[in-house]
């Protein structure tokens, strides 16, 4: 009995956190229903009585949303492809070999993320400018497969690290090279990690805004967060239309979470500080 | 191919990659915080005028105040993200019945885009309008002017990335949770240990190594988590009280072309990170493997 009370306890909390974590997604797309683009309202009804879905039709048809998808999905898709197959190797070679230097150049990785974006920016724009990559995808490809990078690679090396090393030894002495131990015995066993991987480098593509907006001018090259912002910054920003084009573009990646969180759970092993 | 060769060849390209669109616009920015780059000197060339900006940023009035806010700002997120994920992890790590619904959809703060988040929730912090102060006034509480005092801006930045960050931490707990031997509780049942001694002795310090190098990152990212502060507080509303580090050196290059200005203020932002973060890893290191 006094079980049953306390995990009822335990439910009751859960469905408060619960609550308060879904409720600013329940208000964007409350806002998305609203028929005059009205940001504001006194009302703290989700649904709104004059409900429309009107916006959403909009988005669809009448706006670039369908161009700006395909962008953001090229740019994704290859800084993920691009991050897994980075990481995946520096990540191995540092957590099987004895190299010198390999602590120093672990906190190395580390210290790339500690530039604020200001340091990088426009060196960034000038040399993608004389690199003739302003204003193209394979820019901001690579400007976010370096930003993952540092990020994946700890995870894999983490994983890696707990992956017995015997295994690869009985590989190898089976008649495995060094690549085929590798490809064959240990990338197969960091399933785990190397989703985390994609995962991470595909929604460092996805939503960022910042680089996007600096190497990216043209419309028809827009990225989801550019098209967005440009639906928030015209003449008077349409917020229903706003709120309606963010929950499309959040759909994909919270169903990727929810398909992946498993593995998340399993694969996210940043341990291993010490070499 | 020998050992050594694979590991320099499996190393190279993520080498190439970090160096060119990192480490080179890093040395970069070092040239231009020596110069005098800004909007009028962008066309003909900018001057060298060698420690000049860093002077400047020195003699900046507000620098202090915002370095504080900075270090406020990081350790308040940093430590509400670890209590509330960890927290979270510990009920979930229960036999509870649909507990991989919970997971999932407590997960969803962290798969949101941090812009749209952001934008959502300065909507919420709205004075007359926003969905907070409509609830508390439900509740016969007073108003709360968020967004046009100081201290209310920041806690409405604050509130919005506890919320965007705890996810994070709650994931990597659950991970180590998951890796705490369960023979380690089942010997201290035999021996009568009660539920708050295991949590004490069994599973925080257990936790404590994985969730170090959690630390040390998110510690990193808040510190110069530029699009929560910026997007919820419109641009340090009001009137520039509301800035941490990097979101006042973001307006300094972009809204005032203070490039040179902004490049050495970046330099002094990494080098302050650089140092927090040595002492962390320390730290990490150390508890990782026993002192």
């Amino acid at each position: 009995m006094r079980t049953r009370l306390c995990s009822l306890g335990w439910h009751l909390l859960l469905i408060l956190l619960v609550m308060a974590t879904i409720y600013p997604v329940l208000q964007i797309f409350s806002i998305s229903l609203r028929p005059s683009n009205a940001l504001y309202s006194t009302s703290l009804r989700i649904i709104p009585e004059d409900a429309s879905f009107e916006s959403y039709r909009v988005i669809l048809f009448e706006k670039p949303f369908w161009i700006w998808m395909r962008n953001s999905l090229i740019v994704s898709f290859a800084t993920a492809i691009l991050g897994v197959t980075l990481a995946s190797t520096s990540a191995y070679a540092l957590s099987r070999f004895e190299l010198r230097g390999k602590n120093p150049m672990l906190f190395g990785i580390l210290t790339t993320q500690m530039f604020p974006a200001t340091m990088l920016l426009l060196p960034l724009y000038l040399l993608m400018r004389n690199l003739g990559l302003v204003n193209t995808l394979l820019g901001v490809v690579l400007a976010y497969t370096a930003t993952a990078l540092p990020f994946c690679t700890w995870t894999m090396k983490g994983y890696y690290d707990t992956i017995p090393r015997s295994l690869e030894e009985a590989g190898l002495i089976d008649g495995l090279d060094e690549l085929g131990a590798f490809w064959r015995i240990t990338l197969p066993l960091a399933a785990p990690a190397l989703v985390i991987t994609f995962l991470f480098s595909f929604l460092a593509g996805y939503a960022e805004f910042i680089v996007a907006r600096t190497l990216l001018v043209s419309k028809d090259l827009y990225t989801l967060p550019l098209g967005l912002e440009s639906l928030a910054s015209t003449f008077q920003t349409e917020w229903a239309n706003y709120a309606a084009g963010s929950l499309l573009v959040a759909i994909p990646v919270v169903a990727l979470f929810l398909l992946l969180s498993r593995y998340l759970v399993e694969g996210l092993t940043l341990g291993g500080v010490k070499g | 191919m020998s050992r050594r060769t694979v590991a320099w060849w499996f190393l190279l390209p993520s080498a190439l990659v970090l160096g060119a669109v990192v480490a080179w616009p890093f040395v970069y920015n070092f040239w231009i915080s020596l110069t005098d780059l800004g909007l009028y000197t962008i066309r003909d060339g900018a001057h060298f005028i060698g420690i000049q900006q860093y002077l400047r940023v020195f003699a900046e009035p507000d620098l202090y105040r915002y370095l504080l806010r900075t270090l406020v700002w990081t350790l308040l997120n940093v430590f509400f993200h670890v209590l509330i994920g960890v927290s979270i992890a510990l009920i979930l790590n229960r036999p509870l019945r649909g507990r991989s619904l919970y997971r999932a959809l407590l997960i969803l703060p962290w798969a949101l885009p941090q812009y749209i988040a952001a934008l959502s929730w300065r909507g919420m912090f709205n004075y007359e309008f926003g969905s907070i102060n409509l609830l508390l006034a439900k509740l016969h509480f007073s108003p709360i002017p968020w967004l046009s005092t100081e201290v209310g801006a920041f806690a409405a930045a604050l509130i919005t990335n506890i919320w965007l960050g705890f996810p994070f931490m709650m994931v990597v707990a659950l991970g180590g949770l998951q890796s705490i031997p369960r023979e380690m509780y089942e010997a201290a049942e035999i021996d009568g240990a009660g539920a708050w001694w295991q949590l004490r002795k069994i599973t925080l310090p257990l936790l404590r190594p994985v969730m170090m190098p959690a630390i040390v990152l998110g510690t990193i990212w808040t510190f110069n988590n530029l699009n929560v502060m910026w997007l919820v507080t419109n641009q340090g509303e009001p009137g520039d009280s509301s800035h941490i580090l990097v979101t006042y050196v973001y307006k300094a290059a972009f809204n005032y072309y203070r490039y040179g200005y902004a490049a050495a203020f970046s330099v002094l932002i990494f080098l302050i990170l650089l140092g927090l973060t040595w002492i962390n890893y320390r730290q990490a290191s150390r508890s990782t493997y026993g002192a």
